[in-house]
């Protein structure tokens, strides 16, 4: 048995998401963020699109792009702390922003990604957070329905990839990229290197390629996956 | 112990520890053991704590993904979890995420860190940038979580939230206790016994 060559060139692979598209995007600040993929998404063009990310990036980096081309209706977030030209956009109602605790994002995102529809859970209760949110009582205790999230596409970052689109990913760069990487329709996957079937080892890989469409190999890197000098 | 420090002063907290301090550092993006802050020249790209910053590793670090991060907090794994505030309430309450009109930047972890880690402690100044009051009779902004305060560490003093509401445990030097109860917006209860200076 051969497992099947799930190579593709990026911009090839982006060009399937369509106006009004829902994108889920990796990363947490600058580690997992899929810079070159979010570049080829700028390119190809796609307007209207929800984004769920934990957090905008910083002005001229990341999802900032998407923000600056104006081709993001909706932020799914956990904080814009940042990205000051993020909260400009939601401010002056530019771009609808909908905050979620940063768990509570993992857990719908997870829940999207393993089939169920929706995870239950006390936090938030009696918080702003919990506007519009149905409660249900479990043993006798307030709960809130946090329904599940699932995407068109998501944009994933990993260090390492095989040719099947089995994913290892390096330090805090994993963050939502697993999570994300199993709750949508279509997964794209840019990794530092793509290498042959059988050189990353079983018990070092994180997402299975079972959950990848795509696999990109980004070669040399930016300067926007480097330091940032504050 | 496990411990998260919050985004802002609490994570400077970091590199005031001693190499042989026996704590393990958790911070919601995905480590636990974090080790001292890194200069630009010598960070790992990869390597950061939820507020940025450029951290290290120690011997027995261990990286996960945000939903198993989470899953510590909300479990209760984590002993102590050290948060700034822009309102504390005699009652305990937390407002730190949003200022309505002028600050919202979001919540990331701070709803679950607060209403879920085993002890919270407050970093933070005494007074707002206008000198106005932290301490509070009630909070005024939207609220991170109900009751979850026991303890505010500020330049100016330690302060326990009690069931007789707030109660003065040290006071820095140099610090009068009129000056403490002057940056304070609620009633401070004193003990008859001399206070420790810091």
């Amino acid at each position: 048995m051969r497992l099947p060559d799930k190579r593709c060139d990026m911009a090839a692979a982006v060009a399937h998401i369509k106006d009004g598209d829902t994108v889920m995007v990796g990363g947490f600040g600058v580690p997992g963020t899929p810079m070159a993929l979010i570049h080829a998404l700028v390119d190809h063009g796609a307007r209207d699109l929800t984004l769920i990310k934990n957090d905008a990036n910083e002005p001229g980096m990341g999802i900032d792009h998407l923000l600056q081309s104006g081709q993001v209706a909706r932020l799914i977030t956990t904080h814009l702390g940042l990205n000051s030209h993020a909260i400009d956009l939601m401010n002056s109602g530019r771009i609808k922003v909908e905050f979620n605790a940063q768990g509570i994002l993992a857990e719908r995102i997870r829940a999207g990604g393993a089939g169920i529809g929706a995870v239950l859970s006390d936090i938030g209760i009696g918080t702003e957070l919990a506007d519009g949110k149905q409660l249900v009582e479990v043993d006798g205790k307030p709960h809130l329905v946090e329904t599940a999230l699932h995407a068109d596409f998501a944009l994933i970052h990993a260090g390492r990839a095989d040719t099947f689109g089995n994913l290892a990913y390096v330090a805090t760069a994993r963050n939502f990229n697993p999570l994300m990487a199993m709750a949508a329709t279509r997964v794209i996957a840019e990794a530092e290197t793509v290498t042959p079937l059988g050189a990353l080892d079983a018990d070092a890989v994180h997402t299975s390629g079972v959950f990848v469409d795509h696999v990109t190999e980004l070669g040399a890197l930016s300067k926007e996956y480097a330091v940032v000098q504050r | 112990m496990v411990v998260n420090l919050g985004i802002g002063l609490p994570t400077k907290v970091v590199d005031h520890l001693p190499p042989d301090f026996p704590v393990c550092l958790h911070t919601e993006n995905g480590l636990t053991g974090i080790g001292p802050t890194l200069p630009a020249d010598q960070a790992n790209r990869n390597l950061i704590d939820a507020g940025g910053a450029y951290v290290s590793t120690v011997p027995g670090s261990a990286f996960f993904d945000s939903a198993t991060s989470f899953a510590m907090v909300r479990s209760g794994r984590l002993d102590l979890t050290m948060l700034g505030a822009f309102e504390v309430s005699r009652q305990g309450d937390l407002a730190n995420w949003k200022i309505p009109g002028k600050f919202s930047p979001g919540v990331g972890g701070g709803i679950e860190l607060a209403q879920k880690a085993r002890r919270v402690v407050i970093l933070t100044t005494h007074t707002d940038r206008a000198g106005n009051p932290k301490l509070k009779d009630e909070c005024t902004l939207p609220l991170t979580a109900r009751g979850c305060v026991s303890r505010i560490f500020t330049e100016m003093a330690v302060i326990d939230v009690t069931p007789k509401g707030y109660a003065l445990v040290e006071i820095a030097e140099g610090v009068s206790l009129a000056e403490v109860r002057e940056a304070t917006g609620a009633p401070l209860v004193v003990s008859d016994t001399t206070l420790p200076v810091f």
